[in-house]
Order: structure tokens, then sequence, then C-alpha cells
């Protein structure tokens, strides 16, 4: 089939890219002015030059932060992933129950991620809330507000909690797409259940699972609500992820500069692991078409 | 009118120079279309791709002269040349 070649369809994407100028463009150009400059408010700028990069290059609560995030990120990608894999290969193929389990699967997803927050910012305390008193009465002694370790293991639980679902419904997908001829097939070769998973499903939620994968790091490397709300950074600054600190750095201390430079290279690294995910993402597919 | 966004000269020559490299690759790929090819990083690239992973490189180039103030800054943009020198003959 020959294509008409028409260039006049470009302009139907002008207001897409008016809209996208200010919702995005405009604000990002708006950042990279700031941190190069220094304000004490009312529009009012003295150049500041490289200073508030390099401060924060140099700053080792930023890379601490850093650390955090990337610990957190690969905690529940360690957690969610292969738990998600665990629940959808046991939810039912068929029948009443397959609506059931999507129902209550999805549930954690449409709760907006303050009310997460909330939830869990009451469910874990140990006098009014049902899970820390639970752990209380275990004699664990458990308290988020003062233990790091509780804390990281509260986030933790929570986004599990709230994300494994996701990838859980991802993976059910991908399980769902597989035509019944290779289980038959594997039945003829007497293949294990290990081996089934290895060879026939893993395959082919390959896809389905880098996209799971990517969805779950880019949303726990920019985290901010449930933690702000659960633990506020806290104790201390042991759950200050880097979102968190970056806020704390623009509002808290007022200092657009030194802010607009830590975004920026925060923007940078996102762009770059997710333009790594991407890549990877359609050479595999083109890989698998081919 | 542009008080709001708080210019500087240095801000608006580097969007001047990354909406020229965006333009001036845009007639490229007009007047010759783009081959995609296999390169060292064994991933399909065109010449926007390349174009891409240069100015992103340089940006890591630039943080990381920066960050471990190996000196002067404006000579990172030559690694930056060698870099994207190398981008485009080999990736």
């Amino acid at each position: 089939m020959n294509k008409t070649v028409n260039q006049k369809a470009w302009f139907l994407v002008l207001p897409v890219l008016v809209l996208v100028a200010f919702s995005a463009v405009i604000p990002l150009m708006t950042v990279v002015n700031y941190s190069v400059q220094d304000t004490f408010g009312n529009n009012v700028f003295f150049p500041a030059g490289l200073e508030w990069f390099r401060d924060t290059l140099q700053s080792d609560r930023m890379w601490a932060s850093l650390g955090r995030q990337i610990m957190f990120s690969a905690i529940i990608l360690a957690i969610e992933v292969p738990l998600g894999i665990f629940v959808a290969l046991n939810m039912p193929k068929k029948g009443a129950w397959v609506s059931v389990c999507l129902v209550l699967m999805s549930l954690p997803l449409l709760i907006p991620w303050n009310v997460v927050g909330t939830i869990w910012q009451i469910f874990g305390r140990v006098d009014i809330g049902l899970f820390g008193y639970l752990m209380a009465q275990l004699g664990i002694d458990y308290n988020y507000t003062q233990d790091a370790l509780d804390a990281w293991f509260t986030l933790v639980i929570m986004d599990v909690w709230h994300w494994t679902s996701l990838v859980a419904l991802l993976a059910y997908a991908g399980l769902q797409s597989i035509p019944d001829a290779y289980y038959q097939a594997a039945k003829i070769d007497q293949a294990s259940r290990w081996k089934v998973f290895r060879y026939i499903e893993l395959p082919k939620m390959q896809g389905v699972l880098l996209i799971a994968i990517l969805l779950r790091f880019m949303d726990s490397f920019m985290i901010y609500t449930e933690p702000f709300v659960v633990t506020g950074g806290g104790p201390g600054s042991a759950t200050n992820f880097l979102s968190i600190d970056l806020v704390k750095v623009a509002l808290g201390q007022m200092d657009l500069g030194p802010a607009a430079a830590y975004s920026i290279m925060y923007f940078l690294v996102v762009l770059l692991i997710s333009w790594v995910f991407y890549t990877v993402m359609t050479n595999i597919d083109k890989r698998g078409g081919a | 009118m542009l008080d709001w966004m708080a210019w500087t000269p240095a801000t608006a020559i580097f969007f001047a120079v990354i909406a020229g490299l965006l333009l001036v690759f845009t007639i490229l790929a007009i007047k010759f279309p783009e081959t995609p090819r296999v390169g060292v990083l064994r991933i399909e690239t065109t010449r926007g791709d390349r174009l891409f992973i240069t100015l992103l490189g340089s940006a890591f180039i630039n943080l990381i002269w920066l960050g471990l103030e190996v000196g002067p800054q404006p000579y990172a943009l030559l690694v930056c040349l060698v870099y994207a020198f190398a981008v485009f003959r080999w990736v």
C-alpha cells in the first residue's frame, strides 16, 4: 500500500504543542534560568553562575538522599516484581472468580496517594492503629516515628500494598495472552512446573514485565506524597528521599536557586534512566518481532 | 515580557543553541532522510537519537567536570565535542 505524503497533518499537532509548551517546556526553561541566579523574592535576581550546581554536587545531604532513593526503588522492585508474578500465576484463569480477583486487585490502585499515606499513618500507630497495636501485642518494639528501620519497613510495606497489584495485573495480562497450545506441548514433553515457567511463561511475559518494572521504578524514584504524609522524611532524615529533600530546599528554605539546580540534576537522572529503559524495551520488541 | 522567566544571557544562549541544533537536525532529516544503524552500543540509532545521546551525555560530562573540580568549566565543552564526535562516528 502506498501512503500519500501529507505534511499538513502536522498543523493538527499544534494545540498539543502549545499546551505542552505551557505545562512543561516554559516551566523547565524557567527552572534552568533560576538555577544560575539567586533571589530574595520580588522577582529580583542576582547572577550566581554555577555555584548552586557545585554546592549541590558537593552536598552530602543530596548524595545521602540519592542513596536512600536508589535503595528504596531497589527494595520495592525486588519485592513487588516477584510477588506480582507469583500472584498472577495463582490467579484463576477463567470463571466467576476472575472478576472478583481483578476488582480486589485494582482497589489499592484506585486510592489517591495522600489517602494511602493517611491510611498507613493511622494503621501503623501503636495507640490507635490496628497494625501498630498488633505489633505491640506481639511484643515487637515497633514505632515508625522513632525508629528508622521501622519507618523504612512501614514505607516499603505501604508501597508493596499499593502497587504490587499493578505488577500482578500486567503479568496476568501477559499470561492470558499465551495460547493453550504452548502448555499442551509442554505437557507432552513432560516439562516440570519450573520449566513451564522458565521457558514459556517468563519469555511471554517479558514485554509487560519490562513495562511494569519501568513504571514501578519511575514511580518509586519520584515518590513524594506517601512518605511525606507518613514520616515527613523522618525520623531525623532517615526517609528523606530525593523529592522530599528537594521540596525542603525549595519551599522549606525558599532557596529557589539551589532547588532549581537540584531539580535539573534530578530530571537528568530520570531522563537517563527512562531512556535506557525505553531503548532496552524497543530493542527487545524489534528482536522479538524479527 | 520575559521578566517573569528570569532570563540570563547565558541561559538564553544555551536554549538558542539547543533550538538551533533541533532546527538544523530537522532540516537535515528532511533533506537527507535518516537511516537507522547499529553501532557499538548494539542498539539501532538514527541521527536524531545520536543527537539526544550527545546532549544528555554532555550534560553529565559537565556535571562530572564541575563536581570533581577537574578544571575551568569551558574546557568541559571540549570534552563534550570529542564525545559528540565519538557518538556520531561509532554509536
